[in-house]
C-alpha cells in the first residue's frame, strides 16, 4: 500500500500530503508518524497499567489482615488443590503476583509511557523536527511491545515450580531460584518477553538519539535544546548501554536453564553472584531510565506555570548527564549483603551518595524556578509539585539505604519497598500524570476539566501516601518483603496501607472519568492554553498538531528561551 | 516551500545511518561485554579470593604467627547424590600452621557413583588467605557401592591475614563443601 501511495505522492507533487494520511486501522498498524506512535504507546501503557495496578490490588487485599485470606482460595480455584497444598500454592501465587506486578510496571507501563509515549510525541516537536529519523524503526519498536507483553502474560499460565504456574522469583530473577527453583517453562516466557521488550527499547533509543543529534531545527544547538529533549537524549543512551547487559545476563540464564551451560551454576564452576552483578549493572541505570524523562517534563511544567525560564538551565542539563554517568558505577549498592569486602562497600556507599548532588541541583533549581514566579496552580503544576515532594522523600530514604551499615538491617524489608515506590510509583507516575495533563490539550486538542484533574490529583496524592508512608514503619520494625503473611504486630500499618490502595483506586476511576468527560465535552484548547510561560516549539503548532509538522523549519535565534 | 521535509531529509539520510550504525555497534558491544564479564569475573575471583574462593599452594613459605584461628568444616550433599559426608571436627591452631583433616564419605547406593565437591569459605573475605596444599576437591571421587572413604585436606591460613583490618575481629573461618554428582550417574 505504501509503495503506491508514495508513487502517487511524488506524481502529484507536494499537494499530495493529504493523500499520505492513512485512515482506519492502517493509520495505526502501519504508522510511521511519531505522534500516532506516541499515542499508541500511551494507550498501551494505560492498558498495562490497569493490569499491573489490579495485581497490586489483590496483594494489598491479601495483606490487609494477618493470615492468608485470598490466595489459598485463588490457588484452590486455579489448580484444584485443597487444604495445605492450596495454602502452599497460594503462597507461591502471591509471589507470582508481586513478580508480574513489578515486571509489568517497569517494562510495560513506565518505560512505554515516558520513553515511548511522551518522548516520541514531544521530543521531535520540541527540537523542530518533522518526524523521527527512522519512522519505520519507530513502528517496529512499538509493535514489538504487545507480543512481549502477551508473552509475559502467558508466563503466568505455564508451570513454574512443580504444580504451580507462573514465575515467583521476583523481578530480579536471581538464580538459583530462577534455574533449579523454577524448572517449568514459565520463566522462559518471561526471558523471551524481556528480550523482545529490550530490542524494542534499544531500537527506540537509537531512533531518538539519531533524531536529537541530527534533526534539530536550524539554530537549535544542544545548549539551546529544551530540557525534556535533553532528558530523552540521556535516557536513550542509558537504555543503549544498560539493556544489552540485561539481554546478555538473561540469555545466560536461558542457556543455563535449557542448554546445559553453567554460567550461574556453582556445581559446575559458575557463580550465581555474577548474575546479580550483571542484573544490577542494568538494573540501577534502569531506575534512572524510568525517572529522567520525568525530570525533563517537570522542568517544563514548573517553568510554564511559574512564567519564568527554568532556573539554571545548563546545571539542569548536565545534572541529568551526571546522574546518567554516575548511575553506571553504583550498581553493587543493591548487593551489600552478598559479602563484598568493606573497601568495596565503602566505595559504593560514597559513589551512591554522590548521586544526591546532581539530584539536589535539580530539586533546588525547580524550587528556584518557582521562587518569585507568578504561579498559577493549574492541574499540571500540582502534579509537578507533588512529584518534587514525593521524589524528595524517596530520595532521602535512598540516601539512608545507601549506607551499607543501615542496609544490613533494612535490606529486603518494606523500608526498601517504600523507598522505591516513592521514587517510582509516586515519582515517575506523578511525572507521567503531570505530563498527561500538561500535554493533553496539545495531543487531543481539548481541555480536560480543571476540577476533575485537581480532584484526581488530591485523591491520588492522599491515597499513595497512605499506601507507602506506613511501609517505612513496617520496614523499620523488620517486616520482610515478598511474604504473603506477617505477625499481628504489623497489622495496623498494613491495614492503613490497604485503605490507601482503595483511595488510589478511586483516584484512578476519577482519572478515567476525567478523560472520558474531556472527550465528550470537547472544549477546544487552542494552540497554547498555558499562556506566555509555555515557550517550547510544540505550543507554536495547532492542537492537535498537523499530521506532518514543520514543513518550513522553525528558526531558533539566540534570544529564544529554553 | 521547496525546503520540504522530504527534500531536506535526503542529505541527512546518510548521516542518520552513520549515527544509527555507531549506536547499534555500541549496543552489540555491550552484549559482548556482558559475556566477557564471565571469564573476567572468574579471573577476578581467583586472584582476589572474592566470594570466598580459596587459594592453592605448594607449601607455606611465610611461617607461623602467634594469633590463633579456628577452622570449622561443613558439608552439604546435593539431593540427587546418594552419599553421606561427615565433615571434619573444628581445629584451632596458630595461623600459618599446616594442618591435615579428614572428611568421611559413604556411598549409600548400590552402584558406583562419581562425585565432585565445590567449596568456599566464610567469611568470604578470608578466601584469599585460605590455602589448600592437598584436597580431595581437586579431583573427582568415585565411590563403589556401600564404600566409605576418608578424604584428606591439607591446608594452612596465610599469616598475611593478620594485616587485613577487615578481618581483625575474625576468630574462626568455616570451610564448606557441597557435593554434587559429577555426571548423570548420580541422578
Amino acid at each position: 500500500m505504501t509503495d503506491t501511495a508514495h508513487l502517487e505522492a511524488h506524481a502529484t507533487g507536494h499537494d499530495a500530503h493529504a493523500h499520505h494520511e492513512p485512515t482506519g486501522w492502517r493509520r495505526w498498524l502501519y504508522s510511521t508518524n511519531h505522534k500516532d506512535i506516541g499515542i499508541m504507546y500511551l494507550v498501551f501503557a494505560i492498558v498495562t497499567g490497569i493490569i499491573g495496578g489490579l495485581l497490586s490490588g489483590v496483594m494489598r487485599m491479601e495483606l490487609q489482615e494477618p493470615g492468608i485470606q485470598i490466595f489459598h482460595g485463588l490457588a484452590a480455584m486455579v489448580y484444584g488443590v485443597e487444604g495445605a497444598a492450596a495454602l502452599d500454592a497460594g503462597k507461591q501465587l502471591y509471589n507470582v503476583f508481586t513478580t508480574a506486578h513489578a515486571l509489568i510496571m517497569v517494562f510495560f507501563v513506565v518505560m512505554p509511557a515516558t520513553m515511548g509515549g511522551f518522548a516520541n510525541y514531544f521530543a521531535p516537536l520540541m527540537i523542530g523536527a518533522p518526524d523521527t529519523a527512522f519512522p519505520r524503526i519507530n513502528n517496529i519498536a512499538f509493535w514489538l511491545l504487545p507480543p512481549a507483553f502477551i508473552l509475559l502474560l502467558m508466563s503466568l499460565f505455564f508451570e513454574g515450580t512443580a504444580g504451580t504456574t507462573g514465575f515467583g522469583g521476583g523481578w530480579t530473577i536471581y538464580p538459583p531460584l530462577a534455574t533449579t527453583g523454577h524448572p517449568g517453562p514459565s520463566l522462559d516466557f518471561v526471558i523471551l518477553s524481556l528480550h523482545i521488550a529490550g530490542v524494542s527499547s534499544i531500537l527506540g533509543a537509537i531512533n531518538l538519539i539519531t533524531t536529537i543529534l541530527n534533526m534539530r531545527a536550524p539554530g537549535m544547538t544542544l545548549h539551546k535544546m529544551p530540557l525534556f529533549a535533553w532528558s530523552v537524549l540521556v535516557t536513550a543512551f542509558l537504555l543503549l548501554l544498560a539493556l544489552p547487559v540485561l539481554a546478555g545476563a538473561i540469555t545466560m540464564l536461558l542457556t543455563d536453564r535449557n542448554f546445559g551451560t553453567s554460567f550461574f551454576k556453582p556445581e559446575e564452576g559458575g557463580d550465581p553472584i555474577l548474575f546479580q552483578h550483571l542484573f544490577w549493572f542494568f538494573g540501577h541505570p534502569e531506575v534512572y531510565i524510568m525517572i529522567l524523562p520525568g525530570f525533563g517534563m517537570i522542568s517544563h511544567i514548573v517553568a510554564t506555570f511559574s512564567r519564568k525560564p527554568v532556573f539554571g538551565y545548563m546545571a539542569m542539563a548536565y545534572a541529568m548527564v551526571a546522574i546518567g554517568f554516575v548511575g553506571f558505577v553504583v550498581w553493587a549498592h543493591h548487593m551489600y549483603t552478598t559479602g563484598l569486602s568493606l573497601d568495596v562497600q565503602r566505595y559504593f556507599v560514597a559513589a551512591t551518595m554522590v548521586i544526591a548532588v546532581p539530584t539536589g541541583v535539580k530539586i533546588f533549581s525547580w524550587i528556584a524556578t518557582m521562587w518569585g514566579g507568578s504561579i498559577t496552580f493549574r492541574t499540571p503544576i500540582l502534579w509537578a509539585i507533588g512529584f518534587i515532594f514525593l521524589f524528595t522523600v524517596g530520595g532521602v530514604t535512598g540516601v539512608v539505604l545507601a549506607n551499607a551499615g543501615a542496609d544490613r538491617a533494612l535490606h529486603d524489608t518494606y523500608y526498601v519497598v517504600a523507598h522505591f515506590h516513592y521514587v517510582l510509583s509516586l515519582g515517575a507516575v506523578f511525572s507521567i500524570f503531570a505530563g498527561w495533563y500538561y500535554w493533553y490539550p496539545k495531543i487531543f486538542g481539548y481541555m480536560y476539566s480543571e476540577f476533575l484533574g485537581k480532584l484526581h490529583f488530591w485523591t491520588m496524592f492522599i491515597g499513595v501516601n497512605l499506601i507507602f508512608f506506613p511501609q517505612h514503619f513496617l520496614g523499620l520494625s523488620g517486616m520482610p518483603r515478598r511474604y504473603i503473611d506477617y505477625p499481628d504486630a504489623f497489622a495496623l500499618w498494613n491495614r492503613v496501607s490497604s485503605v490507601g490502595y482503595y483511595i488510589t483506586f478511586v483516584a484512578m476511576v476519577i482519572f478515567f472519568y476525567a478523560t472520558w468527560e474531556a472527550s465528550r465535552k470537547k472544549r477546544p484548547a487552542g494552540d497554547n492554553p498555558w499562556g506566555e510561560g509555555a515557550t517550547t516549539l510544540e505550543w507554536t503548532l495547532s492542537s492537535p498538531p498537523p499530521f506532518h509538522q514543520f514543513t518550513t523549519l522553525p528558526k531558533i535565534d539566540s534570544t529564544n528561551a529554553h | 516551500m521547496a525546503d520540504t521535509a522530504a527534500s531536506r531529509s535526503m542529505p541527512s539520510g546518510n548521516r542518520n545511518k552513520g549515527v544509527a550504525l555507531a549506536l547499534g555497534v555500541l549496543a552489540v558491544g555491550m552484549v559482548g561485554l556482558a559475556f566477557a564479564a564471565v571469564p573476567l569475573y572468574q579471573m577476578f575471583c581467583s586472584v582476589t579470593g572474592y566470594g570466598g574462593t580459596t587459594q592453592v599452594a605448594e607449601a607455606n613459605p611465610k611461617g607461623v604467627i602467634a594469633r590463633e584461628m579456628t577452622v570449622r568444616f561443613d558439608s552439604n550433599v546435593d539431593k540427587t547424590l546418594p552419599w553421606t559426608v561427615k565433615p571434619a571436627s573444628p581445629i584451632t591452631d596458630k595461623i600459618g600452621t599446616v594442618d591435615t583433616v579428614t572428611y568421611v564419605a559413604t556411598n549409600n547406593s548400590d552402584k558406583p557413583i562419581t562425585g565432585q565437591a565445590i567449596f568456599n569459605v566464610a567469611p568470604d573475605l578470608a578466601g584469599v588467605y585460605f590455602n589448600k596444599i592437598e584436597c580431595f576437591c581437586f579431583t573427582e571421587q568415585t565411590l563403589q557401592p556401600g564404600e566409605t572413604v576418608e578424604m584428606p585436606i591439607v591446608f594452612f591460613v596465610d599469616p598475611d591475614l593478620a594485616d587485613d583490618r577487615d578481618l581483625a575481629t575474625v576468630k574462626d573461618i568455616t570451610l564448606s563443601y557441597t557435593f554434587y554428582a559429577s555426571d548423570s550417574e548420580g541422578s
